[in-house]
């Protein structure tokens, strides 16, 4: 029984969290927040130059190759440290979608340039729940046009996978007739953006069954993203923690308050159901087990549910000052909120999780 | 991150499974307990032959160090041993006070001529211990503890009452914490012995729990003589000698879960109708059973966390408090939410509703104790929060103050 990471990957996970510490801060995530850059440039350059952020791209593709275990440790500590960077959608969503579907051409082009940072790619797979119906995007089989979803560092990104139809479609964005439109977007530190194409050269990602594959890259970055989601929900309990050894009232500590410490206690008890079911999510990921499409939808709902308890409970907690634009509580807040459903929603994942349990039980 | 055993711990698996299935007797039914049908002497006496038999292959303690009759074994066996023994039909509850605290209490602080009485019996089942802390004013707060000795001679003479004392009315011997001096504070004016519960003065009344079973017992004692040779650490250390008795607890990881209790409610929502359909196409009745999934496999997992520890030779951290808390919750929500499926007939008794629902049943009317035994969920909250958070402790009048001039006293 070794039901946790090797001391390499905490070695790659120690450094990542060092250098995090020291380039994703506070500041840097509200140069963001606040529209004055489009990204955290120095972690992005950091996460890039020190292999992380292609931990699990293989070598001969231009990544680290270090595996998928490795990558959940550094989404761990980018969650942690609420890196304003196209992590997830360059590395977990299109260079996996390009490494499962993509020619081995597509794969030798695409996925060097986006290991090495000189392309952001971004991704759109499809989610069950929709609020307009989708705009038309029609591929010809060599061209694109209509108007994509709104897209994650859409504004920045040089590359999008798309789903259109039955095909997952590679377009690149410095093509022709390509439009952006940047939305605004309720965590801004993850800024979003609207692709219009008219007759934009595109070509099909070459693997069959694109749902399938769409399938397998979401539940592979739901447990990615679980990491994030555990890192973050960490931060800001132990934030909240130590606000309340901080602060006084009624001449005492409010954290010696039992209403305070049993609420903490929960949290705490739900960010550690997330991080074994997020780890067992690594596993079934790292070892293509059979298992992942229910340790990835567990993964998935226990970490949106943690995060976002631990992100509303922590402003709660900080009281009157954790609702200011100065405290970081509302980062969290915000981050909870767009991990929580960039890739489909708690609601729809435990649909999912159920299906799972249901389909093994028949 | 590899969930399989390293090839000393499956070599050691092999052993056990061998020796189980040769010994042992498998469990049909999920809730099937030892020795149903049989009367409480013919099953104490099937109890006390199992643990013979498990004592002579060298499986009944073996973490012990082999010179007090042990095996000399690492904690991951142990584990390994309980994994596999949960298949079967053992004497689960009997001898967990004698092997978990009472006799490595005695192995830590007895006199060498007390260990070579007690240890080698109990170990065989052939003496049984049961644990007497708490009493009906010193619940989750023990160190208030009233039951008073007093010394006679080379003899203590104890008075007062104990509570929830499992097996009390079966076993011989019992490691009692009791109150020698009542101008010390607290805690500090505890001492603990071994007490014979055969001896006169002693008496044992069952208590009739909620669920119908009767597993606890209050037990009076009235002038009963205990020699002070079987005093267990010094006079006023016995607060001392029972953190040293929690301590043996360490290694075990905490609330556990039946790991097909998620099928188990699949099944049930298949034989439940909701607007004539089955009960489990409606979404509402499968996001609870994905809920359920979530707490039972999260304890699973939280567990196999604790079991790395242990196969790396290291504790299991306080972060473990976690699974009995969300274990015994669990139970109970998911019990509940199973006799919910069947609507106004779900209040009939598994006998008129049918077998299968006899497991949940059980289930509902057991994990109110649950929540409670071993640590209410309010107490572990405030393990979690002062031992892994490092949030401060509650705030107390009684610790500098002597046990007498308390108002509890």
């Amino acid at each position: 029984m070794n039901f946790d990471f090797s001391d390499d990957q905490r070695l790659l996970q120690d450094a990542v969290r060092t250098m995090l510490a020291e380039t994703s801060t506070s500041q840097a995530v509200r140069e963001v927040l606040e529209g004055r850059a489009s990204h955290a440039e120095a972690v992005w350059h950091n996460l890039i130059e020190m292999g992380a952020a292609a931990a699990a791209i293989p070598e001969q593709y231009g990544g680290a190759g270090l595996g998928y275990l490795a990558l959940c440790l550094v989404a761990e500590e980018a969650g942690r440290h609420l890196a304003a960077v196209p992590l997830a959608s360059s590395f977990y969503l299109a260079a996996e979608a390009i490494q499962r579907a993509g020619s081995e051409a597509q794969k030798q082009h695409w996925l060097p340039k986006i290991a090495s940072g000189e392309v952001v790619a971004t991704a759109a797979l499809g989610s069950r729940e929709r609020y307009r119906p989708a705009a038309p995007l029609a591929f010809d089989g060599q061209t694109l046009t209509g108007a994509s979803p709104a897209l994650v560092d859409g504004g920045i990104a040089g590359l999008a996978v798309l789903r259109v139809g039955d095909d997952l479609v590679l377009v690149e964005l410095a093509g022709t007739g390509v439009s952006r439109n940047p939305l605004p977007s309720l965590d801004p530190t993850r800024p979003l953006a609207e692709l219009r194409f008219d007759r934009t050269p595109a070509e099909r990602l070459a693997g069959a069954n694109c749902a399938a594959v769409a399938s397998r890259v979401l539940d592979g970055a739901a447990v990615l993203l679980a990491f994030e989601q555990v890192g973050g929900a960490t931060c800001i309990l132990e934030a909240t923690r130590d606000y309340s050894l901080e602060r006084k009232a009624f001449g005492r500590q409010i954290g010696s308050f039992q209403a305070m410490k049993h609420k903490m206690a929960e949290i705490y008890t739900a960010i550690e159901l997330a991080r074994v079911h997020a780890y067992y999510g690594a596993w079934a990921l790292s070892s293509d087990a059979p298992e992942l499409p229910r340790a990835a939808a567990a993964a998935r709902v226990a970490a949106t549910r943690a995060y976002t308890v631990a992100a509303e409970e922590g402003i709660e907690l900080h009281g009157g000052i954790g609702f200011t634009w100065e405290m970081d509580c509302h980062l969290h807040y915000r981050r909870a909120r767009h991990l929580g459903q960039i890739i489909g929603s708690e609601h729809a994942w435990r649909a999912r999780l159920a299906d799972e349990l249901i389909k093994e039980a028949a | 991150m590899d969930f399989r055993d390293t090839p000393e711990e499956a070599a050691f698996r092999a052993e056990v499974r061998a020796w189980l299935e040769a010994n042992g007797q498998k469990r049909t039914r999920p809730d099937e307990v030892f020795g149903e049908g049989l009367d409480d002497a013919a099953k104490l006496a099937a109890a006390k032959a199992w643990q013979a038999k498990k004592a002579a292959a060298g499986y009944a303690a073996i973490t012990w160090p082999k010179a007090a009759g042990g095996r000399g074994g690492t904690a991951m066996q142990q584990v390994i041993y309980q994994q596999e023994e949960a298949a079967y039909l053992v004497p689960g509850m009997i001898f967990e006070v004698s092997i978990g605290m009472g006799l490595p209490t005695v192995m830590t602080w007895a006199a060498p001529e007390l260990k070579a009485r007690f240890l080698r019996p109990g170990l065989a089942g052939e003496e049984i211990w049961c644990q007497l802390f708490s009493e009906p004013g010193a619940g989750s707060d023990t160190g208030g503890v009233r039951t008073r000795a007093v010394r006679d001679g080379d003899d203590w003479i104890i008075n007062g009452q104990k509570v929830w004392t499992s097996g009390a009315h079966f076993c011989d011997y019992g490691i009692l914490l009791t109150r020698s001096d009542w101008d010390k504070p607290k805690q500090e004016g505890l001492t603990m012995f071994i007490v014979d519960m055969k001896a006169p003065g002693v008496e044992v009344r069952p208590i009739h729990q909620m669920s119908g079973d009767a597993e606890f017992n209050e037990v009076f004692f009235t002038d009963v003589r205990i020699p002070d040779s079987y005093r267990l650490g010094p006079e006023c250390g016995g607060w001392k000698v029972m953190l040293s008795t929690l301590m043996q607890e360490r290694l075990s990881v905490g609330g556990n879960l039946p790991t097909d209790l998620h099928a188990h409610l699949i099944a049930l929502a298949q034989q439940c109708a909701w607007d004539e359909r089955p009960a489990i196409e409606d979404d509402r009745v499968r996001a609870r059973i994905a809920d359920a999934y979530l707490q039972q496999k999260g304890v699973e997992l939280v567990i196999a966390r604790g079991l790395t520890a242990i196969s790396k030779g290291k504790a299991p951290g306080p972060e473990m408090a976690i699974t009995k808390l969300v274990a015994a919750k669990t139970m109970q929500d998911i019990a509940a939410f199973a006799i919910e499926l069947a609507g106004p007939e779900g209040l009939l008794g598994f006998e008129a509703l049918g077998g299968d629902w006899r497991y949940m049943q059980r289930l509902w009317l057991g994990s109110p104790g649950a929540r409670i035994a071993g640590g209410t969920d309010e107490i572990l909250k405030n393990v979690i929060a002062e031992r892994v958070l490092g949030l401060p402790g509650e705030i107390r009048s009684d610790r500098k103050v002597p046990f007498r001039d308390l108002e509890s006293a």
